[in-house]
């Protein structure tokens, strides 16, 4: 009895530091970001920063278009992804071993380099005089593009940076599923087409979810992206955070919106754990 | 799908997407060769942006400083992050377990922006109370960079932990270790392998970082940091030559973990016949 609780002791020993370290540097920042979000300027408690974001005629309006192009570019980048990276990573899977490690290395190298001169660099090959892409389309004989400085450019870079995100979780999942059960769903007479919808896309599930998160919360986050690719037009919520805290030093009205960015992120990820879980159950009623 | 689309259609549909992701780096390396200012036109060929990035000293600082704060993060990440991996493993109420993990994890889940924000917030406030003038600075971006490579550490060595038999640190205690002895010799060589990986992840995490140092790191300038402030203004070609090299350096140790890992496979594949 004596030993074992010596043994409890020294587990928890053991997890002193970390949980220490995780308290002083993880959990105490988010309460300051609260704190500095409900106080003002001279430290008194009140609820101002976030009514004046809401309320103040021309923040608000803007504040509310920001909101709703930051989801929605994100949610559009996380869908495109999803749609691109899902027949590479069923590709990937059933491809012999040496293509999958190669397909693998080369979808790695892109996510190591520097993503700030990455998104640059697509200015060079946007831009309206002189970029590629026009002097491609007008070699083609076709009507030129524009696309830099415009929505469209944010949600490319999103999708850019953030592809391999959603290829490899997707591709793990995939390439571990067993064949065994593919095969016994043929042998009942399942046609391709069923098998991918019944039993394949079914069971890659969790990694789709985990790929979703992964381009979603970067994407509805992002204010580099938004700033080099969208211009000033096309401001994110994280330009505006961003921006609260360099140029304007508002730390109050920076904290309340990363507050309620945070907030939105966990909620929309409770959901996807929710779809998750409501999936799971449909598949295995049905 | 049939043979013929599985055979045709998907390696082409590969080739694109991955051509797509690699447009900018093949721009990058066209223009770091360009001999004119532009990064739109090329005007003739020549090495005198990577003559031009080798002189400048600011880059060689940046980098400089990128490596030692990736080494100590790391370092200090893998430390911390074995200990909470071992500790987490041997907590048997399950709440508390997934607690800690949950503590751990924030980082992971919450947007780089909110951590690094309110990481900032907590070391100005720290340093207004301490009266200290330079709030943020090496020891801040180490502090910073520890804790967010803190997951992907517990992430890396937790399995391997998981796959080790409990009961041999039991056993070596049993036959006359300490607590500590049978830690550094049972445990540690078991999750060795764990551990390299730890430590390389975090390495990697930490050196391309750039939204936490962006709001942590006044004063003390990494690459990403420097890159940043090149871009602000018109990028001259010696960003794209770094970015050149960056790509090089990345591209050869990635091909020699792969042949390594190839030859290792082909090892055990030796004398079994070959599934694709």
């Amino acid at each position: 009895m004596k030993n074992l609780q010596a043994k409890h002791r020294r587990s928890l020993l053991l997890n002193a530091p970390h949980l220490l370290w995780s308290i002083i540097f993880i959990v105490a920042p988010l309460l300051m970001v609260a704190i500095y979000a409900f106080r003002d300027r001279s430290g008194s408690w009140t609820l101002d920063t976030f009514r004046s974001l809401f309320t103040d005629k021309e923040s608000a309006l803007n504040l509310l278009f920001i909101f709703r192009s930051s989801l929605w570019y994100a949610l559009l980048a996380t869908a495109i992804c999803l749609l691109l990276a899902y027949p590479l990573a069923y590709f990937m899977a059933h491809a012999g071993k040496r293509v999958q490690r190669n397909l693998m290395m080369l979808i790695t190298v892109p996510m190591w380099m520097n993503f700030l001169i990455c998104t640059y660099s697509w200015i060079a090959i946007l831009s309206e005089r002189g970029g590629l892409l026009n002097l491609l389309l007008a070699r083609l004989h076709l009507p030129e593009q524009t696309i830099l400085y415009t929505p469209k450019a944010v949600v490319l870079g999103m999708v850019y940076n953030y592809l391999p995100f959603m290829i490899l979780p997707i591709y793990t999942v995939l390439s571990k599923l067993q064949p065994s059960l593919v095969e016994a769903a043929q042998d009942l007479g399942a046609t391709r087409w069923q098998v991918l919808r019944k039993i394949t896309l079914p069971l890659s599930v969790p990694g789709v979810i985990s790929g979703v998160t992964m381009v979603f919360v970067p994407s509805v986050s992002t204010f580099y992206i938004s700033k080099k690719l969208g211009g000033n037009k096309n401001q994110l919520i994280g330009d505006l955070i961003e921006a609260k805290f360099t140029t304007f030093s508002d730390r109050n009205g920076g904290a309340a919106l990363s507050l309620i960015l945070m907030v939105m992120v966990l909620l929309s990820m409770v959901f996807m754990r929710r779809l998750s879980k409501d999936d799971d159950g449909a598949y295995v009623a049905g | 799908m049939n043979k013929k689309t599985k055979r045709i259609l998907l390696p082409v549909y590969a080739a694109l997407l991955l051509a797509f992701l690699y447009l900018p780096m093949a721009v990058m390396f066209l223009f770091s060769f360009n001999s004119g200012r532009s990064t739109l036109s090329l005007e003739g060929f020549g090495f005198h942006w990577y003559a031009e990035l080798m002189n400048n000293a600011r880059a060689r600082d940046a980098l400089w400083n990128t490596v030692i704060l990736a080494v100590s993060a790391a370092a200090a990440s893998v430390i911390l992050g074995v200990l909470a991996a071992v500790g987490m493993d041997r907590l048997r109420r399950k709440w508390l377990r997934s607690a800690a993990q949950s503590i751990t994890n924030l980082p992971m889940m919450n947007p780089e922006i909110v951590t690094g924000i309110s990481m900032m917030l907590l070391f100005v406030s720290i340093s207004q109370l301490l009266q200290i003038k330079q709030a943020l600075g090496f020891h801040t971006m180490l502090l910073a960079h520890t804790t967010f490579c803190l997951p992907y550490v517990v992430l890396s060595v937790s399995p391997k932990l998981r796959q080790m038999d409990s009961h041999l640190s039991e056993a070596a205690q049993d036959l006359g270790c300490s607590p500590a002895q049978a830690f550094f010799r049972v445990i540690v060589p078991n999750i060795a392998t764990g551990i390299a990986a730890a430590f390389l992840l975090a390495f990697t995490i930490s050196l391309d970082d750039f939204v936490v140092s962006n709001f942590v790191g006044q004063g003390f300038e990494t690459l990403p940091r420097f890159i940043y402030d090149q871009t602000k203004k018109r990028v001259t070609p010696d960003m794209y030559a770094l970015s050149t090299i960056t790509f090089a350096v990345i591209f050869i140790l990635l091909i020699l973990s792969n042949l390594l890992q190839a030859s290792s496979e082909k090892k055990r594949l030796r004398g079994t016949a070959r599934n694709n």
